[in-house]
Order: structure tokens, then C-alpha cells, then sequence
């Protein structure tokens, strides 16, 4: 594979997709701690909200140990150089949580959808290119549910409503390398040239490195990844390994090496409730394709009312549960364990 | 045959569809206008086919002739983006307004909850809130009137294929006017709302999810009984509304999971989400009817 001389943007997910293993519980202490270390670090971007985006504070999901509006004012006005980025899905956040983020100082706004359901997103997409600086991007979840053909009908609806950067999301880590190639290749090969590209890997079955590599060689020019890898599942693309590789093999992403793997070692494995790695219920995800954040609720479920986590990630699979769902764990667990005779 | 209240239906797509095919059956409202923006549309065409009379100029079309066609109930099944102009018009002709989009323009009305109060209030415009909070409000009220909620939530998730493009382009709207209905129809002090589209194949049944936090430990025994008898009052109207599982009680926390299948009228059984919003507005139309009938309600032009 010769990526020599590629220009990639890469974009840290820890303080967004890395609240869902600290369940929501990252404080504004440790989110200003981290944004610093990772703007001296020439990390380009960096995302900051809920787990579920904005708006996402609920019983539903979890109650975070702050509010988006807190974590964004404190994160934003420290920053020299990195830019930060708010999700917001819609059906949970509004046009409204945009709006307060752009005036807290975001620079770039991502809205998210399930991977058929791109339509859902226009109003949001619309109100954001309002905003002239505002970087805007669509991103399409659970992307491997989907045929690349069926995938790029999707990307195009968001690119048609003004995003000027759209993402293919494996939020399963479901995929392999072949599957990110056919989709990314196909998006870049029609789309418009100027709409920027992008690949959200989830560690599951260890493929992140491997996919975001796939990425862009097929032309993808954001790679998501989180420092430590800190995320849902078993994590993110780890950054600081993806960067090596990306040294190792020409890929200019302007971020100082050395810094960045201080900053996983130092500050964020150190802010682990748990280690992030493949273990067995995270590898159930990525093999069923499962939507990484159920992780811990499933376990809880599973301890609560004696069952496998992994029959019940299993379940969810098959089922074909998309991102939000985590209502339908405690319901899916009580019918199981009904099931069992246990209650 | 005894007299009948006439009836239109703004809104020729999945739910004005549904409402024509249940209000055909009423016993105290005939339908007789189909309104649709889009000439060629198929609902316009089934409507016409059922005798309607129909046009495609939107509200305007029907206008001149409503008041010679005794129209004295409109039901908007269009988008909360044109709903109040809508309603202006059509309340200018001396018609009650059931507004089943998430504008909220008008008082919000959950049949089993406070039906009553609502029509005995005699607004010109009564909204009905969204799909979800149909399905969700009354298991809130349910909990609320047992003891104090501080907070409820509610989780709607539906089926890609009953979600037509007016509710997608309205997802923020329905966020928003649900999570108020929660609050003054449910009487939590607080009120969230979620909407999840989930396109599996074959499509699943509406799932509605409702969580509440009481203030005070929750009376598990009195929760129970008073959601047993609210899920029996909605099922009154929409028969396929049920109790997957729970009341879950953990802390102060009370959480309850719904099953809501619809009759089937015009989308297949696993669009609940359609049945309970138009089987309560065409409840609350009834209930305005009814009062018209009885000559204890006589609608002016605004």
C-alpha cells in the first residue's frame, strides 16, 4: 500500500466517543486537561459532547457529570489552534443545541444519522451552513448495514443539504478492510471533488488501524480515532498508533508523534474506569454488529438479571437495533431472563 | 342514518390516509374534503375514489366552498411548517381545527388524560401532540397522578417505513412539542424526548419506551394498578396498545416498556405510531362533534 504524501486531517474522539466507557463522567477539569494537551500536541481536531451528541443527558443514555454548554465554553476558549467539534443526532439534540454550540465557539458541527435514515438530518444540515465558518459535516452511522450503492444514495441527500464533508461510520467495528475500500471508493469516485471525506473506525474486532489505512487509500481524508483509544466498545482507532503508522508510511498528518502518545499514556489511560480493549463482550460487538455504546449497558443488564451479556449483544444483532436503541437492552434482558425462568 | 358532523382532511399522505379510512367509519363525522398539495398524489386519489371531494391547491382550493359544504371540523395531517397559516384559514370559515402535526399552536389534547377539559375549553385549534407522545403521556399522567415525577423521558422508536416525509422533516418539532406535552398533559416537572427510526426489515411494531423519576420512592403497588388502568383506557381506542414489560422500578426510577400496534388500516399492523395519532384525533374530533350535535357547541369564525 503507498499512501506516501497524503495530507489527512485526523480527529480525536476522546472526550466525546471516550465518555461512553467513563459513562458520561469525564469532568470539565479533565476535558480543558486534555484539550490542551492535545491542541500542543497540533491535534487539528477534537470533539467535545455527551456520548450521544448533544442533548444526549438522559436516563436513556446517562446523565454526564456536566452539561455540553459547560464542557464546550470551558474547552473552547482554551484552545490556540485545534478546532472543536459538537455531534448532535437528530431525534435526540435539536436545532437549538446547534445553535448554542456555535455560540459557545465550535468550529465544526457533525450531524448523525443511521446509515438509511440521512433525510432525518436536512433541517439541522440547513441551520449549520447558515453559519459561513462553520465547518459542517454529515455522518452516517452503522455504515456497514448497508450496500456501498444504497451508502452513497445516503452520503449524497447530506452533501445536497450543504455538508461540505460527509463520514462513513462504522459504529459496529464491524468492518473489514475490503468493506471500508468498496464504500469509501465509490463515495469518493461520485460525490462532488470538494466534499471532503471521512471514516470512523471502532477497534472491535482490532481493525481500526487497518481500516482507516483502507480509508485513505481509497481516498478519505478525515480519520477519526481517539487517543488510547478511548471510546465506545473497545474503543476508537487508536490515534497515537495510527499516527506512527501514518509516519511510518508518509502520510502527513501534521500532529507531533512523541506528544501524542505522551498524552494517551499520561493522561488518558490514566482516566480509564476500566481498560478499553477487545474483550469478550466488545469482540461480540464487532462480530455481530452491534452499535458499539451498548457495551456497558448490556453488562449491567446481564449482571442485573443473571444473563449473558453476550447472548444479549448477540440478540441485539440479530434484531438489527440501530444507534439509540439502549432502551430495548433492559426490555430485551427482562424478556430473556423471563425466558430463563430467572424472574 | 342520524346527522353527522362534515369533516376535512388536510394532508393526503400515510397518517391523512389512515384518519379518512377510520373517520369513514364514525357515526357522528363524514369526511367530505381531501385537501393535498400534489396533483397526482395517491391519496388524493383514493380519497376521490371514496367520494370526496378533493383538490390540490392546498387549503385554498377548498376554501370557497367550505362553508357551503357544512365543513365544521378540519383535521391537518400536513407539517407544523404550514400548520398555522392552515389553521387561520379554515378557523376564518367557522371550522374547529384538529391539528395532528407538532405545531402546537392550539391546547394540547391526549384523549384518555384530558380529552374533557380540551373540548370543553371549545378552542378553535386543539393539538394533538405527536405519535409518541400519544402513545407515551398517558403512562406519565399514570405514574403523575400516584405521586410527584420530577422528571420523565420518553423513547419513541419507529419503523423506517412509517415515517413519511412530513414527520421527517418535523423530527426537532416532535422533540420539542412532546417533551412539553410531557410536562402540561403529564404533569412531570420535567419532560425528554427521544426519537429513534429504525428501518429493519420486516418492519418492527412502534416501541415506546417510558421513563419517570419520582421525587420520592415510587408506590410500586399504586403504579402498577393506576398503569394497568390507563393502558386499558387507551386500549379503548387503539386495541393493540401494550405492555411489553415492567413497570421496572430501580431507585426512584420507574420505567415501562410499550408495544403499539396499529388496526392496519392503511399501513400494515406495525404502524401504531399512525393509529394512535389518528384514532385520538379522530376521538377528539368525535368528542367535538358530539358537543356540535347536541347544540352545546356552536363554532364562529375567528
Amino acid at each position: 500500500m503507498n499512501l506516501k504524501g497524503k495530507k489527512i486531517t485526523v480527529h480525536d474522539m476522546c472526550l466525546r466517543d471516550g465518555m461512553h466507557p467513563k459513562q458520561h463522567q469525564i469532568t470539565v477539569e479533565e476535558m480543558v486537561k486534555v484539550a490542551r494537551a492535545m491542541d500542543d500536541a497540533g491535534i487539528p481536531l477534537i470533539e467535545v459532547t455527551h456520548g450521544d451528541g448533544l442533548g444526549g443527558a438522559s436516563v436513556n443514555y446517562g446523565f454526564p457529570a456536566a452539561s455540553d454548554e459547560e464542557y464546550l465554553k470551558a474547552v473552547c476558549r482554551e484552545l490556540k489552534n485545534t478546532r472543536v467539534s459538537a455531534l448532535l443526532l437528530p431525534g435526540i439534540g435539536t436545532v437549538d443545541h446547534l445553535k448554542m454550540a456555535v455560540d459557545c465557539g465550535i468550529g465544526t458541527i457533525r450531524v448523525a444519522t443511521h446509515c438509511t435514515e440521512a433525510d432525518v438530518s436536512e433541517q439541522h444540515i440547513q441551520m449549520a451552513t447558515q453559519y459561513k465558518e462553520l465547518d459542517t459535516v454529515g455522518f452516517l452511522m452503522m455504515a456497514h448495514m448497508i450496500e456501498p450503492e444504497e451508502l452513497l444514495l445516503q452520503l449524497q441527500l447530506m452533501e445536497s443539504y450543504g455538508a461540505n464533508c460527509v463520514y462513513i461510520t462504522d459504529s459496529a467495528g464491524y468492518m473489514l478492510p475490503d468493506d471500508v475500500s468498496a464504500r469509501v471508493a465509490l463515495a469518493r469516485a461520485e460525490l462532488n471533488p470538494e466534499t471532503e471525506l471521512g471514516f470512523h473506525g471502532h477497534h472491535n474486532l482490532a481493525m481500526g488501524i487497518a481500516n482507516s489505512l483502507a480509508a485513505v487509500e481509497a481516498g478519505a481524508n478525515r480519520i477519526d480515532g481517539s487517543l488510547a483509544g478511548l471510546g465506545a466498545g473497545a474503543g476508537n482507532t487508536p490515534l497515537e498508533v495510527f499516527l506512527a503508522v501514518c509516519d511510518r508510511m508518509g502520510v502527513e498528518t501534521g500532529v507531533d508523534l512523541f506528544k501524542a502518545m505522551d498524552v494517551a499514556e499520561d493522561l488518558i489511560v490514566p482516566m480509564m474506569d476500566h481498560l478499553v480493549r477487545v474483550d469478550r463482550d466488545a469482540l461480540t460487538l464487532g462480530w455481530a454488529g452491534v452499535y458499539s455504546s451498548f457495551l456497558l449497558f448490556a453488562k449491567r443488564s446481564a449482571e442485573k438479571y443473571g444473563l449473558s451479556s453476550r447472548d444479549i449483544l448477540v440478540e441485539l444483532g440479530r434484531r438489527k437495533t440501530v444507534g439509540g436503541q439502549e432502551d430495548m437492552i433492559e426490555d430485551l434482558a427482562l424478556d430473556m431472563a423471563k425466558e430463563q425462568g430467572a424472574i | 342514518m342520524s346527522k353527522k358532523v362534515k369533516a376535512a382532511i388536510i394532508g393526503p399522505g400515510n397518517i391523512g390516509t389512515d384518519l379518512l379510512m377510520k373517520a369513514v367509519r364514525s357515526e357522528v363525522i363524514e369526511p367530505v374534503w381531501m385537501v393535498g398539495v400534489v396533483a397526482d398524489s395517491p391519496g388524493l386519489a383514493r380519497a376521490a375514489d371514496m367520494g370526496l371531494k378533493t383538490t390540490a391547491e392546498g387549503v385554498d382550493g377548498m376554501l370557497p366552498s367550505m362553508a357551503q359544504d357544512e365543513v365544521q371540523i378540519c383535521f391537518d395531517a400536513t407539517s407544523a411548517y404550514v400548520h398555522a397559516e392552515n389553521s387561520r384559514k379554515v378557523n376564518g370559515q367557522g371550522a374547529v381545527m384538529i391539528d395532528l402535526t407538532p405545531a402546537a399552536v392550539g391546547p394540547f389534547c391526549v384523549p384518555p388524560v384530558n380529552l374533557e377539559q380540551a373540548v370543553s375549553a371549545q378552542a378553535m385549534n386543539v393539538n394533538m401532540v405527536t405519535c409518541g407522545g400519544q402513545a407515551t403521556i398517558p403512562l406519565v399522567a399514570a405514574v403523575s397522578r400516584v405521586q410527584s415525577v420530577k422528571y420523565s423521558e420518553i423513547v419513541a422508536t419507529v419503523s423506517s417505513k412509517s415515517a413519511g416525509p412530513g414527520t421527517r422533516k418535523n423530527i426537532d418539532e416532535f422533540t420539542r412539542t412532546t417533551a412539553k406535552g410531557i410536562q402540561t398533559v403529564g404533569g412531570a416537572q420535567e419532560g425528554k424526548a427521544i426519537i429513534i427510526i429504525n428501518p429493519a426489515e420486516p418492519p418492527l411494531i412502534m416501541r415506546d419506551t417510558i421513563h419517570c423519576l419520582t421525587v420520592q420512592a415510587p408506590d410500586q403497588a399504586r403504579i402498577r394498578k393506576s398503569v394497568e388502568e390507563m393502558i386499558e383506557d387507551v386500549q379503548k381506542y387503539v386495541p393493540g396498545y401494550a405492555l411489553k414489560n415492567g413497570p421496572v422500578f430501580e431507585g426512584n426510577r420507574v420505567s415501562i416498556y410499550m408495544e403499539v400496534e396499529g388496526l392496519g388500516d392503511f399501513l400494515p399492523k406495525y404502524a401504531g405510531n399512525l393509529d394512535i395519532m389518528t384514532a385520538a384525533g379522530l376521538r377528539t374530533g368525535e368528542m367535538y362533534a358530539e358537543e356540535m350535535l347536541a347544540g352545546r357547541f356552536s363554532p364562529a369564525a375567528a
